[in-house]
């Protein structure tokens, strides 16, 4: 869903993504530095995109509050355990004794936001929550890239045939629009559960990977350090692993940083459609949400608070994502 | 510039709408002037949550028909507002013979179909020939009659149906071939209901036909005709909205708004808000969460009694352990229930003692629950050497007797391995896996219920145990499994009401006592809510509110 | 040109018979489905074995796809079991279309007339206040969860405020004839004025909700553009021609910056009808959205089948137009 409102020069789905890929392609610079790696010849001429961009985004607004955001997030996530004042996946008999279907506990003392609906410790939920929202938008991207990596390197790295093959399947996936793709994987999982749940936003994000990469090394095959490292002699695998794929990078960091914000979006909205992870005992934002909106009307809380934690956070990816995309392409540099 | 542009299509596009006037003729009637906002008519507007199937009970199966088809359509023998007793409706009277399978009807005189037909001793006797002769396709569709009567004219001798017999213009004899508890009772089913002759022979309404993975239902079935104090008006499925008119002609007592509107929204919380916006009127099955909210903001929850009983299944074939019953008495004593029942269920439901509710003739008043006892159950398992449970719960769905799934599978769970059994947990989507694997004995246990569909014990226990094959709980691999089955087929056959009733209580000790082929959980009072100065609504166990006698109100 | 069209549709029907056939594949290799939607607790044995044979599901997978196969062609997709059971499914999609084309519509509408005039506003004042604020305003138009948007404005503007009504698509209780299916312009064919008016009511709340995400599309991509042509050396030189700045914003500006947001647009209603099923779904709204919201949860694979095959289809095509489009506008494209 969320298409990635990114590009600065769309027409469709496919063009918007290859005009990102080329970003990568124009970075000359970027591939001189690794050119001399492997020619063991130093570099030092020019100011490079990526020194270019930082300078740039040190100073944007934009992109430093989508950092702080996403460094608070990381951290939260990663001491959750010990943040959280209560077992988030425990039935607190504090709150038990009140809980009934008719009545949610709202605060209580150690309780600062009171139950979710079976009895839990709501803050703890929270705190745990960006854990397990973590590994879902991280693992969502990761499995995305490594579909998307391995197909977008066969067709870029070889090109004829394979290439052709490779992207018509990429172009059959690209053919449903990728909410409708995400759900219908979901829905049709035998069982359901975190990791259907993962699949499913991933396998959205792999054509979108795979032609980005292709694009990138399409242009990189044409250059002239991939050229000289031919000449030189260098096999074909290391071209392809030490020239061409490190150097194609740029604009998957890009696209990363937003997917991590998409996958966190999806896996709520696959969760309100009933497809989510239907086992709740580890709080995840996004099923919290889609759980919550069956109480939206007595207890608007339970779902506000995911809700605002949610948004703040796939803000906070794309503001970042955004400000580098802008920054790494070479048309806006000023 | 880009406005001149645009101008070029939004001018083809008036000229189209102009020219498309002309032929787009409004179908109001100048007359009707009630039209517009809800003030002062006297419409009654439900909030549904799925599409009905069909207009023609016969075909239908899902409660979203049958609650439209209900206020259209009426059946020889009714149930009594509140209860699940039967009571007579279109038949004044009925008298077995002492075979238990003759019944004479004596039915009502001076009622019309909607169409103006007659309802007599002969439409009867052409709506059983009707239900009785279906073609292959018609008899998967007409499932209710399939669950009742067995079987169609084609397979005559299996079948409990044997004929009917129009002794004159008010008199009708059906006949059956074995007495069973449920007839005439089942009768009172809404797919059993009287329909006119005259509209089902010239609208076909028999020629069902299976196509792909569905039934194509003939022109009757998009209109159907019966007696009942409303009848169809149309049913918009663009703007998903069924109306309902009065039946001026009705022949009791008239029903009190000119209009019934069911407003498809299938959405749960929608309906809520809809009701709170007073856009509807009611609604069905609200959330056991909304119920104080919603009385709060001045509606009505009406909590019907319990007809339903919730119950985890043991399945003995997929684990044999579970053939043992001091391992099955011992799942249940790790059970808390009543905490469950509390903080789970919604208000009003009841931990259970046996495998039907109190509302049920055959219930066995003197069992006691079995005790919440932690200690004995882990004593009583690590005796048998320890137990591993794959433990399913069906995810995708709410049930009545089932609020939510997980969240009552993950409290049991809790339970169980307190108790030292080590729970493996599966989930299935319930059309997508669950049910199907409960049927092929994927599970060892499972989360299940049952609703009723019409007073009878036979349809509780008998549905679960009946067959010795076709069940969930693996009878064949329990000593009890024969008998049981058994004294349920001698049960469902005595004529004698209190002697019948003595059986089925006796066969319910069993259960519990001795077999505990199953452990029955809770029973849960659905509800359904009304909104402010809406009156008249009865809440039915059946969940089969009429709604001729409600009053909405003025504002 | 010729080529290229007749290319891409030979590719289209391609990508549609790999897709019904894995689709297929998928929804046979599944348990349950049908049958046990239909059944439901009461499916015994018997029962289930009855059904399967009459709706052929006990034959080889390879002869049900044949005779699904046989069937699609003559546009025979079978009838819906649950979301309308009876009713032919492609029966259901044509009915249903209006519905989501006309709240995409509306929704694109609300997109435009905000994204537009705010992209080129905040280009024009670029690394101002103005610039980052509305930047990351219309960067939390994508963040905020489509459903919960969509809670939010129902919560406030339906319930709180009773401005508008909660959902569905027209009052049940108006008698409103229809023509075309689009109830707006139903009115205002029939001259029933107030069922217009009802449905515009109805349409505000669900077309804000799925408006944004095109809004910050739109928004990103005519700040870009226009940032882009801003640069541009014919834009330096009708300054310094001393054109005034209204000639320059119309005839250089916004005219050159509209070629990718034109076509942004077109794709962008493509997207819509997937973005959909969340609006569709919050909003009771009877269009394809909630159809296939539906059909998943009820495993009513018919209709699935239809819209799923049809969202795809129109996916491309408009992905097609698209392409045709910009090789119309833009000689540079037709060269490839």
């Amino acid at each position: 869903m969320t298409p990635s409102p990114m590009d600065p020069r769309p027409s469709s789905k496919k063009d918007r993504i290859d005009a990102l890929a080329s970003t990568a392609g124009t970075g000359t610079a970027v591939a001189d530095v690794h050119v001399s790696a492997a020619g063991k010849v130093k570099d030092t001429g020019g100011v490079s995109l990526i020194a270019s961009a930082w300078a740039r985004l040190r100073r944007d607004p934009v992109f430093l509050l989508g950092a702080v955001i996403t460094i608070l997030f990381v951290v939260l996530a990663l001491l959750s355990p010990w943040i959280a004042p209560n077992d988030p996946t425990k039935r607190m008999p504090e709150l038990l004794k009140d809980l009934t279907p008719g009545n949610i506990p709202g605060a209580a003392p150690g309780f600062p936001l009171g139950s979710d609906e079976f009895g839990r410790d709501l803050l703890s939920r929270l705190i745990g929550g960006a854990r397990q929202t973590l590994i879902v938008g991280v693992f969502a991207t990761l499995f995305g890239l490594a579909g998307g990596i391995t197909l977008g390197t066969l067709a870029g790295a070889f090109g004829g045939w394979i290439d052709s093959l490779v992207m018509r399947i990429v172009d059959v996936m690209l053919s449903i629009p990728s909410l409708l793709l995400a759900v219908s994987i979901a829905a049709l999982a035998p069982e359901p559960s975190q990791w259907t749940v993962i699949i499913a936003i991933a396998t959205v994000q792999v054509p979108i990977f795979a032609r980005l990469l292709r694009g990138s090394m399409l242009a990189q095959r044409a250059s002239d350090h991939v050229l000289a490292a031919r000449a030189l002699g260098v096999t074909q695998g290391a071209i392809v692993f030490r020239h061409m794929l490190p150097n194609s990078l740029g604009p998957v960091i890009v696209q990363s940083t937003l997917v991590l914000a998409t996958s966190i979006l999806d896996a709520a909205a696959l969760s309100f459609l009933g497809l989510g992870n239907p086992d709740d005992r580890q709080p995840e934002w996004g099923a919290m949400l889609g759980t919550a909106t069956r109480y939206i009307q007595d207890y608007p809380h339970l779902a506000f608070y995911p809700a605002a934690c949610i948004i703040v956070v796939a803000l906070g990816f794309t503001l970042m994502g955004e400000s580098l995309r802008e920054a790494l392409d070479p048309k806006s540099r000023r | 510039m880009t406005f001149k542009r645009k101008a070029t299509p939004l001018a083809v596009l008036t000229v189209a709408a102009l020219a498309l006037t002309a032929c787009a003729q409004s179908d109001r009637d100048d007359s009707g002037s009630d039209t517009g906002s809800a003030a002062g008519t006297s419409t009654f507007t439900f909030g549904a949550a799925g599409a009905p199937k069909v207009m023609d009970p016969f075909y239908a199966t899902d409660g979203e028909t049958f609650r439209v088809t209900r206020q259209m359509f009426e059946g020889l023998v009714g149930i009594k507002a509140g209860t699940a007793e039967i009571e007579p409706e279109l038949a004044e009277s009925w008298e077995p013979d002492a075979s238990g399978t003759n019944w004479t009807f004596n039915l009502k005189t001076g009622v019309k179909f909607h169409d103006g037909e007659p309802f007599n001793a002969e439409a009867v006797c052409k709506n059983f020939e009707r239900m009785f002769d279906q073609n292959k396709d018609g008899q998967v569709a007409a499932e209710y009659w399939a669950g009742t009567f067995g079987a169609f004219k084609d397979k005559a001798a299996t079948s409990l149906y044997k004929g009917c017999e129009a002794k004159d213009e008010k008199t009708v004899v059906l006949s059956v071939n074995r007495p069973t508890s449920g007839f005439p009772t089942f009768l009172s089913l809404d797919a059993l209901s009287m329909q006119s002759p005259k509209a089902m022979e010239t609208g076909k309404a028999n020629e069902v036909k299976a196509q792909g993975e569905g039934f194509i239902y003939p022109e009757y079935s998009k209109a159907g005709v019966g007696t009942g104090p409303y009848k169809l008006e149309k049913y918009d499925e663009a703007n998903k909205t069924v109306t309902l008119v009065r039946n001026d002609d009705y022949w009791g007592e008239k029903a009190k708004n000119a209009k019934v509107v069911f407003k498809i929204v299938p959405d749960e919380t929608t309906r809520r808000q809809e009701l709170e916006a007073k856009s509807i009127n009611g609604y069905d099955l609200p959330n056991p969460a909304d119920w104080k909210g919603l009385e709060s903001a001045g509606n009505k929850v009406e909590i019907r009694p319990a007809f339903n009983v919730f119950y985890l299944g043991l399945n003995p074939i997929k684990n044999p352990k579970l053939a043992d019953v001091k391992i099955r008495k011992a799942i249940y004593q790790a059970l808390n229930r009543e905490e469950l029942v509390k903080t789970q269920l919604p208000e009003g439901a009841k931990v259970a003692t046996q495998m039907m509710p109190d509302t049920v003739s055959g219930y066995n008043k003197s069992l006691e629950a079995v005790k919440y006892d932690p200690a004995a159950a882990k004593a009583a398992i690590a005796a048998a050497g320890g137990l591993t449970l794959e433990f399913a719960y069906p995810s995708e769905v709410t049930r009545p007797y089932m609020p939510n799934p997980q969240k009552l599978h993950q409290a049991m769970a809790a339970d169980l391995e307190a108790a030292g059994i080590t729970v493996k947990v599966t989930t299935k989507p319930w059309n997508g896996g669950y049910l199907d694997g409960v049927d092929a004995n994927a599970f060892d246990a499972f989360l299940l219920g049952w609703t009723g569909d019409y007073d009878s014990a036979h349809n509780f226990i008998g549905t679960f145990f009946g067959s010795l094959d076709a069940n969930n709980f693996g009878l064949t691999k329990h000593s009890f499994g024969a008998t049981l089955a058994g004294d349920l087929a001698k049960a469902d056959a005595i004529v004698d009401e209190a002697q019948r009733t003595a059986a089925y209580e006796k066969i319910n000790q069993q259960i519990q006592e001795e077999y505990l082929p199953a452990l029955a959980i809770s029973h849960s009072p659905p509800a359904l809510v009304v909104g402010e100065g809406v009156e008249g609504v009865v809440a039915s166990p059946l969940t089969a509110e009429e709604f001729s006698g409600v009053t909405v109100g003025g504002k | 040109m010729l080529r290229f069209i007749v290319r891409r549709l030979v590719q289209m029907v391609g990508v549609m018979v790999v897709l019904s056939l894995l689709l297929f594949l998928w929804l046979r290799a599944l348990p349950g489905g049908t049958v046990s939607a239909i059944l439901g607790e009461r499916a015994t044995p018997a029962s289930r074995a009855a059904m399967e044979e009459a709706f052929g599901l006990d034959q080889p997978v390879h002869i049900q796809y044949f005779k699904f196969v046989g069937r699609v062609l003559q546009g025979d997709f079978g009838p819906s079991t649950s979301v309308l059971p009876g009713t032919d499914a492609l029966d259901i999609f044509l009915q249903r279309f209006p519905a989501t084309i006309e709240l995409s519509f509306f929704a694109m509408v609300i997109a435009i007339a905000l994204g537009i005039p705010l992209g080129y506003f905040a280009a024009r004042r670029r690394a101002t206040f103005f610039d980052n604020a509305s930047v990351i305003v219309s960067l939390v138009g994508v963040a905020v969860p489509v459903f919960f948007l969509g809670f939010l404005l129902k919560y406030i503007f339906a319930i709180k405020l009773g401005w508008l009504p909660v959902s569905g698509r027209q009052d049940g209780q108006l008698e409103a004839t229809r023509v075309t299916g689009f109830f707006v312009l139903d009115g205002l064919l029939t001259r029933e004025f107030d069922a217009s008016w009802d449905a515009l009511k109805h349409l505000v709340l669900p077309s804000i909700t799925l408006a944004s995400v095109p809004f910050a599309v739109i928004f990103r991509i005519t700040r870009a553009a226009v940032l882009e042509v801003l640069d541009e050396d014919y834009i330096r030189t009708a300054e310094s021609k001393g054109l005034t700045a209204k000639v320059i914003r119309g005839r250089h500006i916004l005219r050159n910056a509209m070629l990718p947001v034109t076509t942004t647009i077109g794709l962008q209603l493509g997207a819509l009808l997937a973005g959909a099923v969340l609006t569709e779904r919050v909003f009771s709204w009877g269009g394809l959205g909630e159809a296939l919201a539906l059909s998943f949860e009820r495993r009513d694979y018919p209709v699935l089948q239809v819209v799923i095959l049809a969202a795809a289809m129109i996916y491309v095509i408009v992905n097609l137009l698209v392409d045709i489009m910009y090789a119309v506008i833009d000689p540079r494209v037709r060269t490839r």
